[in-house]
C-alpha cells in the first residue's frame, strides 16, 4: 500500500471507531430507558397512586405516601434552595461583579455541585437529625436544598452575566436605584435562563436518594408531618428493590418509571425553553 | 464595576441579603468540614490517621475499624470505570464534532444530556435487575473461560460470577460517567479555531490527522479537566453502585468479587450503626470521602479554568 | 523561460450550500512563477475563488463547483482528484497566523511527517531550508524547540509560510496574509513574495490595493462574483479598460 493509502485507512478505522462509540452511547440510552419503560408500564396501576403500602408480603399495596412525600420534600427543598440560589447568583453577577470574592465563591459553588450527596446526608444527620432525636422530613428537605443552592446560584450568575451592561445603564439613566434595576430590568431579561436553571435543579434533586437515606428516611404510612420521617419515592425504590418480594420489585419499577418520566420531561422542557427563547 | 451607586437604604439591604445568600456556599463547606471532623473525632482519637487509612479491619463487634477496604473499592471501581468510559466518551466527542452531519449534532447532544439526567437510582435498578443477570449468566462466565486460565490477568477473573461484583458496578459507573466526559470534551474540541484546522487540511492532512495532531493537543487541558471532573463524580456515586456491589469489606483481586466503597458502606450501614464508635468511624469515612472528592474537583476546576484562559487569548 | 500558464480557470461557477451563487463564469489564467493578485470590494468573491484552487470548500457540505480548473493538464475540480495530494502541491497561508500547538521545528516538519519523512537528518535539513526560504531562519535557529506561540505575529506568519514551503509546493495561495500584521512585518512579507516567486507560483488575495500594485505581476478585479477585468498589474492600475475597475482602483468606491 502506498503511504497515502495507509493514512487514509488509518483515518477511516479511527473515525469508524468513533462512530461506534457514539452508537454505543446511544445503545445504552435506549437500553436503559427502554427497560425502565417496559418494566414500569407493566406494573403501573391506579392502585399505586391511591393506596398506601400494605404490610410486607401482602399484596395490593400502593405508594401514595411515597409519591406525596417525595412531592412535599421536593417542594420544601425548592422553596429553600431556589431563593437562596437566585439571590446568591445575583450578588456574584451584580454587586460583586469582577471582584475576587465573586470568583472564589463561583469556583467553590462549582465544586459543591459535584460533591458526593451522601456526605451531605451525613452532615445533615449530624445537625438536624441527631439533636432532634429522630429522622424528619425537614432534614431531608434541607439536605436537598444544599444540593440545589450551588446549581441555581451558578446558572443564575451565568444568565445574569449574559444580560448586556447597556441595559442596566439605560435603567440607571432613568434614575432607578440598583436594586430596582436588578429586579425590574435585569431579572426580566434573564428570566427564561434562570427559570431553566431552576427546572434543571429540580430535576437533579427529584431523583436523589442518598441524601434522604438518613435524613427523612422513610415511612410506611401516609404522613405529611415534616417533623417526623417522611416517605419518599427514591428511598422506597431502594428498600423495595433490595427486598425479597416480587410485588415490591414491581412497585419499585413502576416508581422508577414515574420518576424517570418526570425528570426527563423537566430536562426536555428546560432545553426547549432555552431554544425557543434564544432562537 | 458595581460599587455603591446610591445611598438608597433598600439598595444596601438588598445587597446584604444577596451577599449573605452567596456566602452560604462558603458557610456550607466550612460547616460540613467542621461537623464531619467533630463527629469523627472519637474515631480519629481511637484509630489515628495513618492506622485508620491503612487498616483493613471492619468489625462492629470488636469495634475495630479501618478505611482501607473502602478506599480500595472506591479507587478500583472508579479506575475501571474511567478506563472504559474515557475512550468511549472521547470517541463520542470526535463523532459529534468532526464526523456527524449537522442535523444530527443537536439530537445527539440531547441524548447525551438525557443520559446524564437519569438519576443514579435508576441506573441502580437497571443494574440490579437487568445488567446483573446478563453479567452472571453470559458475560462473566465467558470472560472467565477466555481469560481465567491466563497467567497474569487470570487473577482478575476468578471466583463464581454472581453478577453482584466489582465488574458490574464498574460498568454501570462507566455508563454514568460517559455523558460528562463526552460533553466537556465536545465543548473543548469546538474551541479549536477553524482557521487552524483549515491550515492543517491545507497541508494535505486527512480528517483523522487533523483530529489527532491538532484538535486533541489543542484541547488537552479541557479534556483532562473533564476527565478529572468525572473522576470526582465517580468517587461520590452511591446508588448506582450500591445495588450491585455487595458491600463486602475486603481487598480482593478478582473482578467477580463483591467489595465495598465508602459510599456504599455509608448507604448500607449508616442507619444501622448501633454504637457510638461505629457511627464515628462511619463519619470518619465520610470525612475521608469529602476531602478526597473536594481535592479532585478542585484540581479539575483548575484545569478547566486554565483551558478557558488559554482559548480567550 | 517562456511565460507558462500554471493554472487555468475555465467557466468556473461556485454555489455555497443554500444556493448562493458566489462565483459567476470566471475565466483566469495563472502564470507560472509570477504573482497574481485578486482584488475587489468586500464580498466580491476573491477569497471564495482562492479557496477553489485547493478545494477548501469541500470541507463544508453543500458547496458546489461548476466548470474546470486545469492544473497543467488535470482538472482539479473533478471528483476523482486526490485532495490530499493536491493540497501538498498547492499550499495556503491564511489571514491570521495559525501556528499549530507544537514547537517551531515540529510546525515546519508537520507537512513532511504527513508525507512519511521520518529521518531526523532529512527533516532538519528541510526545516532549515524552509525557514531560510521564509527569511525566518536567523531569528529562530537557536530556539527551534520553543513553542511557536512564543513568536511575534509577523514571525508566526513567516513560520506558517515556511511550513507551507517545506513540502515544496508548486503554488502558494495567500489569503490576505498581512492584514493582521504591523507595517514592518507586512513589508518583510512583501519582500519575501518577490523572492519566493522564483520557485513558486503565487496567488494573493488582498484588499490593500497598494500592496497589489507593489508586489503583483498580474491582477484580477472581481465584483459581486464576476471577473470584471484581468490584465498585467501596471495596466490595471494605470490604464484599466473597464470603468468599474478604474473607479475601484482610484478609490471612488470600495
Amino acid at each position: 500500500m502506498t503511504r497515502e493509502q495507509i493514512r487514509k485507512t488509518e483515518g477511516f478505522v479511527a473515525l469508524m471507531l468513533s462512530t461506534c462509540a457514539a452508537l454505543l452511547g446511544l445503545f445504552w440510552l435506549v437500553f436503559i430507558l427502554g427497560d425502565v419503560l417496559l418494566h414500569g408500564i407493566k406494573s403501573l396501576t391506579p392502585g399505586l397512586f391511591i393506596n398506601d403500602p400494605t404490610p410486607p408480603g401482602v399484596d395490593g399495596g400502593g405508594l401514595r405516601n411515597a409519591f406525596v412525600g417525595q412531592l412535599v420534600i421536593t417542594i420544601c427543598a425548592t422553596l429553600i434552595g431556589v431563593p437562596v440560589g437566585v439571590l446568591g447568583g445575583t450578588f456574584l453577577a451584580e454587586y460583586a461583579r469582577g471582584r475576587k470574592i465573586a470568583r472564589l465563591i463561583s469556583i467553590l459553588a462549582d465544586i459543591m455541585v459535584s460533591v458526593p450527596s451522601i456526605v451531605i446526608g451525613t452532615f445533615i444527620y449530624a445537625i438536624l437529625v441527631r439533636p432532634i432525636g429522630h429522622f424528619n422530613g425537614w432534614a431531608g428537605a434541607v439536605a436537598l436544598s444544599i444540593i440545589m443552592i450551588p446549581v441555581v446560584l451558578r446558572t443564575t450568575e451565568d444568565m445574569l452575566s449574559l444580560v448586556p451592561w447597556t441595559l442596566r445603564e439605560a435603567a440607571f439613566a432613568l434614575g432607578a436605584p440598583y436594586y430596582k434595576v436588578i429586579t425590574q430590568v435585569v431579572y426580566r431579561g434573564a428570566a427564561t435562563g434562570i427559570l431553566t436553571g431552576i427546572l434543571l435543579s429540580i430535576a437533579r434533586v427529584a431523583g436523589e436518594t442518598a441524601p434522604l437515606l438518613f435524613t427523612s428516611f422513610n415511612n410506611s404510612f401516609f404522613s405529611l408531618n415534616m417533623k417526623e420521617p417522611v416517605a419518599s419515592l427514591t428511598v422506597t425504590i431502594f428498600q423495595y428493590a433490595m427486598g425479597p418480594y416480587d410485588n415490591w420489585h414491581e412497585q419499585a419499577w413502576a416508581a422508577s418509571f414515574v420518576i424517570t418520566i418526570f425528570i426527563l420531561m423537566l430536562t426536555i422542557a428546560g432545553r426547549l425553553i432555552i431554544k425557543w427563547r434564544y432562537k | 464595576m458595581a460599587t455603591k451607586f446610591s445611598k438608597n437604604p433598600v439598595d444596601t439591604i438588598f445587597m446584604m441579603i444577596t451577599a449573605a445568600a452567596s456566602f452560604t456556599v462558603i458557610i456550607m463547606i466550612g460547616a460540613i468540614l467542621y461537623q464531619l471532623l467533630h463527629e469523627s473525632a472519637p474515631a480519629i482519637a481511637r484509630f489515628g490517621v495513618w492506622k485508620f487509612l491503612s487498616s483493613t479491619d471492619w468489625n462492629p463487634v470488636t469495634e475495630s475499624f479501618g478505611a482501607l477496604t473502602n478506599i480500595y473499592g472506591t479507587f478500583l471501581t472508579t479506575a475501571i470505570s474511567l478506563v472504559i468510559a474515557i475512550p468511549v466518551a472521547i470517541g463520542i466527542a470526535i463523532f459529534v464534532t468532526e464526523i456527524s452531519p449537522n442535523f444530527l449534532k443537536g439530537p445527539i447532544g440531547v441524548a447525551i444530556e438525557l443520559l446524564a439526567a437519569i438519576p443514579s437510582i435508576i441506573y441502580g435498578m437497571w443494574g440490579l435487575f437487568t445488567l446483573s443477570p446478563i453479567m452472571s449468566n453470559h458475560i462473566e462466565p465467558f470472560l472467565k473461560k477466555m481469560f481465567g486460565g491466563l497467567p497474569l490477568i487470570g487473577i482478575l477473573f476468578q471466583g463464581t460470577p454472581m453478577g453482584i461484583d466489582i465488574l458490574t458496578a464498574s460498568i454501570i459507573l462507566s455508563i454514568m460517567i460517559i455523558p460528562f466526559t463526552a460533553s466537556i470534551s465536545r465543548d473543548s474540541f469546538n474551541l479549536t479555531p477553524s482557521v487552524v484546522k483549515e491550515s492543517a487540511y491545507a497541508l494535505g492532512a486527512t480528517k483523522w490527522e487533523v483530529v489527532k495532531n491538532i484538535v486533541l493537543p489543542y484541547s488537552k487541558l479541557g479534556v483532562f479537566g473533564g476527565i478529572v471532573l468525572s473522576l470526582g463524580r465517580a468517587l461520590g456515586e452511591t446508588m448506582a453502585v450500591a445495588f450491585v456491589l455487595g458491600n463486602n469489606h475486603r481487598i480482593t483481586t478478582s473482578l467477580f468479587d463483591a467489595a465495598a466503597t465508602i459510599t456504599v458502606t455509608l448507604a448500607n450501614e449508616f442507619a444501622e450503626a448501633d454504637n457510638d464508635i461505629y457511627l464515628s468511624a462511619l463519619f470518619y469515612l465520610a470525612l475521608v470521602l469529602f476531602v478526597m472528592s473536594f481535592i479532585t474537583l478542585a484540581i479539575a476546576k483548575f484545569f478547566l479554568l486554565r483551558a478557558e484562559r488559554k482559548y480567550s487569548r | 523561460m517562456l511565460d507558462q500558464i500554471e493554472l487555468r480557470v475555465k467557466g468556473l461557477n461556485f454555489y455555497y450550500s443554500g444556493g448562493v451563487h458566489a462565483l459567476k463564469n470566471i475565466n483566469i489564467p495563472i502564470h507560472s512563477n509570477q504573482v497574481t493578485a485578486l482584488i475587489g470590494p468586500s464580498g466580491c468573491g476573491k477569497t471564495t475563488l482562492l479557496r477553489c484552487f485547493n478545494r477548501m470548500h469541500d470541507l463544508y457540505p453543500g458547496n458546489r463547483y461548476e466548470g474546470e480548473i486545469y492544473f497543467v493538464k488535470d482538472n482539479i475540480l473533478s471528483s476523482s482528484t486526490d485532495l490530499i495530494a493536491l493540497r501538498s502541491r498547492i499550499g495556503m497561508v491564511f489571514q491570521k497566523p495559525t501556528p499549530f500547538p507544537m514547537s517551531i521545528f515540529d510546525n515546519i516538519a508537520y507537512g513532511l511527517k504527513l508525507k512519511g519523512i521520518k529521518r531526523r537528518a532529512e527533516l532538519s535539513e528541510r526545516v532549515e531550508k524552509a525557514l531560510k526560504h521564509a527569511a525566518l531562519w536567523d531569528e529562530v535557529k537557536d530556539k527551534l524547540s520553543a513553542s511557536a506561540y512564543d513568536l511575534s505575529g509577523g514571525q508566526q506568519q513567516r513560520l506558517v509560510i515556511a511550513r507551507a514551503l517545506a513540502v515544496d509546493p508548486e503554488v502558494l495561495l495567500f489569503d490576505e496574509p498581512t492584514s493582521a500584521l504591523d507595517p514592518i512585518s507586512t513589508a518583510k512579507i512583501e519582500e519575501l513574495t518577490e523572492v519566493l516567486k522564483k520557485d513558486v507560483t503565487i496567488i494573493i488575495v488582498t484588499h490593500n490595493m497598494q500592496q497589489a500594485a507593489r508586489i503583483s505581476d498580474w491582477t484580477g478585479f472581481l465584483m459581486l462574483g464576476e471577473l470584471i477585468e484581468f490584465d498585467r498589474t501596471e495596466k490595471i492600475f494605470t490604464a484599466p479598460s473597464e470603468k468599474l475597475t478604474e473607479d475601484y482602483v482610484t478609490g471612488r468606491f470600495g
